[in-house]
C-alpha cells in the first residue's frame, strides 16, 4: 500500500470509531437526563416549563460533544488535510 | 458534501457571491420587508389583522422566555436575542422550500451568529455594571479560576457556532443522502424531523445567548444589592450559568 491508500484507510476507519464510540456517552446522557426530566415533570407538572427550558439546555450542551465528533469525522472524511497533502506530494 | 458556501452563482476576481451571501440577504430582505409591512398599520383596537397578531404572539413569547431565563426585565435584551431567534428560525423553517440553501448550514454565518454573541455578552455586562465590575466576574470565585473563565469564554462561542452548524448541516447531508437511497416517501418525514430540529436549534441558540448574557449581568445581591428588580422574589441569588 502506498501512503495516500494507508491514509484514506486510516481515515476511514477513524471516521467511522470517531461517530460510533463519540455518540455513546452522550446517548447515554442525554436519556438519563431525559428520564430525571419527566421524572420531575411527573411529580411537580407546574414546574414543567421551567424543567423543560433547563433540559433543553442541558440536553445542547450534552450534545455538542457529539457534535464535535461528528464534525471532526467529517473533516476527516471530506476536507483531510493530511490526505490533500498526499496527493499534492504524489502529484507534484 | 452540499455546503452553501460551495455554491458560487456569481464570481468576479476574488469576490465571490456564494450561496451563503444570497440567502442572507434574501432572508433579511424577507424578515425587514415582512416586519415592516405589518407594523405600518398597527391597531390598539380590538379588530387586530392576523399578522398583528401573530407577530404579537411571537414577540410576547420571545419577551416571556426571556424574563424567565434572565430573571430581568426582558426590554433591553429583546431586539438582540429576538433578532437571533427570528433569523435562526426563519432560516431553519424555509429549507423546506426547494432550491433553498439554508446560510446557517454553513460555518461562516454560525460563526458570525456566535462572535456577535462573544461580542454583546461584554458590551450588556459593562453597560449594565461598569467596567470594573463587570471584570471582576472573571475573578469569580477566586482569582485560580481566571485562565478557566477565559478558556469558558471562548470554547462556549465555538460550542454555539459549531452546534448550530453541525445540526442545520447534518440535517442537509442526511436529507441528501437519503434522496439517493429512498427517495418516495421517507425524505419527507426527515424535512419534518429537520424542521423540528431546525427550531429546537433556533431556540437553544437564542436561550444560551440570553443565559451567557445574563450570567455577565447579574448583579451581586448578597447583602449591598444594587437596584433590585421589581418583582424579584426569593428566588434571587443563584446565577444562570
Amino acid at each position: 500500500m502506498d501512503e495516500a491508500t494507508l491514509i484514506g484507510v486510516a481515515s476511514v476507519v477513524t471516521a467511522g470509531l470517531t461517530i460510533a464510540i463519540g455518540s455513546i456517552a452522550p446517548a447515554i446522557g442525554e436519556g438519563r437526563a431525559v428520564a430525571q426530566a419527566l421524572a420531575a415533570i411527573a411529580q411537580q407538572p407546574d414546574a414543567s416549563g421551567t424543567i423543560t427550558r433547563t433540559l433543553f439546555v442541558g440536553l445542547a450542551m450534552v450534545e455538542s460533544t457529539a457534535i464535535y465528533c461528528f464534525v471532526v469525522s467529517l473533516i476527516l472524511l471530506f476536507a483531510n488535510p493530511f490526505w490533500e497533502q498526499a496527493i499534492a506530494r504524489a502529484g507534484g | 458534501m452540499i455546503s452553501p458556501d460551495s455554491v458560487v452563482f456569481w464570481q468576479f476576481g476574488p469576490l465571490a457571491l456564494s450561496a451563503t451571501l444570497v440567502y442572507t440577504w434574501a432572508l433579511m430582505l424577507l424578515l425587514v420587508l415582512g416586519s415592516w409591512l405589518v407594523t405600518r398599520r398597527l391597531s390598539t383596537g380590538v379588530e387586530l389583522s392576523a399578522w398583528q397578531n401573530l407577530l404579537e404572539v411571537v414577540v410576547g413569547a420571545i419577551r416571556d422566555q426571556i424574563r424567565e431565563v434572565s430573571r430581568q426585565p426582558p426590554d433591553p435584551y429583546l431586539p438582540f436575542v429576538g433578532s437571533l431567534f427570528i433569523f435562526i428560525a426563519a432560516s431553519n423553517l424555509l429549507a423546506v422550500i426547494p432550491g433553498y440553501l439554508p446560510p446557517t448550514a454553513s460555518l461562516s454565518t454560525t460563526t458570525a451568529l456566535a462572535i456577535v454573541v462573544f461580542i454583546a455578552v461584554p458590551v450588556f455586562g459593562v453597560a449594565r455594571e461598569g467596567v470594573g465590575a463587570y471584570l471582576k466576574h472573571y475573578l469569580r470565585p477566586s482569582i485560580f479560576m481566571l485562565p478557566f473563565n477565559l478558556i469558558g469564554e471562548v470554547s462556549r462561542t465555538v460550542a454555539l457556532a459549531v452546534r448550530l452548524y453541525g445540526n442545520i448541516m447534518s440535517g442537509a447531508v442526511i436529507a441528501a443522502l437519503l434522496l439517493s437511497l429512498v427517495p418516495f416517501f421517507v425524505p419527507v418525514v426527515m424535512q419534518m424531523f429537520g424542521m423540528l430540529i431546525g427550531m429546537v436549534q433556533a431556540y437553544i441558540f437564542a436561550v444560551l445567548a440570553m443565559v451567557y448574557i445574563a450570567s455577565a449581568t447579574v448583579v451581586r445581591r448578597d447583602g449591598t444589592a444594587a437596584a433590585g428588580e421589581p418583582g424579584e422574589g426569593s428566588s434571587t441569588g443563584e446565577e444562570n450559568g
